[in-house]
């Protein structure tokens, strides 16, 4: 089989369209990951009795299966209970919650590397709970885990593709549909690579500039 | 119609409720372990009285400011602040983390720590205006206003808008004493404040706490190993060593006729140096 040009350029348009799906399928994973993550790690921070406890079994279960095997269990088995949700729906709810529990180990390592003094600062003021957090705590725990953070969105970007599995048309099940229906799998596959590369590879630049610009220079 | 001297008494440093103490360590101990930093502290301060703690390191110095500060339980004792009760441990009671009552007591003191603790990532004046936007609810006009003055106070009217990592340790120790003023605390604690900077910045540290100390009728408690300065600044000088007070007196006394053993092998190592 050789590589025809011509066939990859008029496939193009089908694949950024899937493109499109990973990396709206993406950023709702973040979202929902970085909101999810934020309330399991503060819970787990707080350490409430039995509460905390849940959680951090929330955190082992969700990072102890694999994302695939989440996927499956969502999209095959919610619907006897119910719950029915579109591919694509399901997918993102799958991917920003399994990222959530790594998320959420994130920031309770950047929480826990805020410095002890910044903590009896905020008693010393009395500031209350609430601005203590958000105005002093979570804003230099998160400059410390940007670069983290950046690192697994670009994962969870490739991961999507796992999400071809149950069906969400993006980047790499385009791909499958038109080689199974083309019987060519050389040009959608290696165009599959080159756009994920396209993607991943400026958006590494980008968290590594983003590192070193939040750095404290202290 | 009040009389001059009953209107400025309005603004009295002395406790609301008629004590004549601002601050009382009644029976107090505290342990780590095997430890006992404090052994059965009493210990009482007037309204407006400057006392410096001094004595070797781990002798509970740090460890009486700490707990006024809430940042540390004591296991037993009373401990009082402008007449309200801070802390009330009977012996091998489990106590609350925090009360209401405590959340309240404690905004009448103010601390500056050995290593600043400015927040990091707020410049100079967002530093001394959060706490009083945040906590006292004053409009961020007043609260900036107020921060620029007191910024001004200790010589850091220039650098209103740096972020602590661009200034040297004087200074932000010197934002912190601003940071910790703009709450008006009755109380003020300066734990070691000078002993994280490097010499030559000590001097400008020690002329704002000498400023507060003369013109405010602020209660200073100081732990601190600068002794000419404890000598000069302060109205009375407590030597403590393994978590108990050995001497106090006014600081003449201390200073140049100390009756305790401990005081006088103490102040011979530290005066050597």
């Amino acid at each position: 089989m050789t590589w025809d040009t011509e066939y990859a350029l008029s496939i193009l348009p089908r694949l950024l369209r899937g493109l499109l799906v990973t990396i709206e399928a993406t950023f709702a994973g973040i979202a929902i990951a970085l909101v999810l993550g934020l309330i399991v790690a503060v819970i787990r921070y707080l350490r409430i009795p039995i509460v905390s406890h849940l959680f951090t079994f929330y955190v082992s279960f969700v990072r102890g299966t694999p994302l695939l095997v989440q996927a499956f269990a969502a999209f095959f088995i919610l619907p006897d209970y119910g719950i029915t949700m579109s591919a694509l729906l399901t997918g993102i709810l799958v991917v920003g919650v399994n990222y959530s529990a790594y998320t959420a180990e994130v920031y309770r390592a950047g929480i826990e590397d805020v410095d002890k003094g910044q903590w009896e600062a905020t008693t010393a003021l009395s500031l209350p709970g609430r601005p203590t957090w958000t105005r002093i705590i979570l804003p230099q725990a998160v400059r410390k885990i940007i670069p983290v953070l950046g690192n697994y969105w670009i994962q969870m970007f490739k991961d999507v593709a796992i999400l071809s599995a149950i069906t969400v048309s993006e980047l790499l099940y385009t791909a499958q549909t038109i080689g199974s229906s083309d019987y060519r799998y050389l040009e959608p596959l290696t165009l599959v690579g080159l756009l994920y590369l396209a993607v991943s590879y400026p958006a590494a630049i980008i968290v590594r500039r983003l590192e070193r610009r939040l750095a404290f220079s202290r | 119609m009040p009389s001059p001297a009953e209107s400025t008494d309005a603004e009295s440093p002395g406790p609301a409720n008629g004590s004549d103490e601002m601050i009382t360590f009644d029976n107090v101990s505290k342990s780590w372990g095997d430890n006992k930093v404090l052994q059965g502290l009493n210990f009482h301060v007037k309204p407006a009285e400057k006392v410096s703690i001094i004595g070797p390191s781990g002798s509970g110095k740090t460890t009486i400011l700490r707990i006024l500060m809430t940042l540390e339980t004591p296991d037993e004792g009373v401990v009082t602040v402008d007449g309200d009760e801070l802390w009330n441990v009977a012996a091998g009671q489990r106590i609350p983390r925090e009360t209401k009552q405590m959340r309240l007591t404690r905004r009448k003191i103010g601390m500056v720590f050995q290593q600043f603790n400015l927040f990091p990532h707020l410049s100079a004046i967002q530093n001394v205006m959060e706490a009083p936007v945040q906590v006292l609810g004053m409009s961020k006009d007043e609260a900036h206003e107020r921060a620029k003055d007191l910024l001004d106070m200790v010589g850091l009217g220039e650098h209103l808008n740096h972020k602590p990592p661009k200034l040297s340790g004087g200074q932000q120790q010197r934002v912190a004493i601003a940071r910790a003023m703009a709450m008006r605390p009755k109380v003020m604690l300066f734990d070691e404040v000078t002993s994280a900077l490097d010499p030559e910045l000590v001097g400008d540290v020690l002329d704002v706490i000498r400023d507060l100390a003369t013109s405010t009728d602020m209660t200073m408690l100081l732990v601190t190993h600068e002794m000419r300065f404890a000598e000069e600044i302060s109205d009375r000088v407590v030597m403590f060593d393994s978590g108990i007070a050995v001497e106090q007196g006014p600081p003449k006394k201390i200073f140049k006729q100390p009756d305790n053993d401990r005081t006088k092998k103490f102040l011979r190592a530290v005066l050597e140096h």
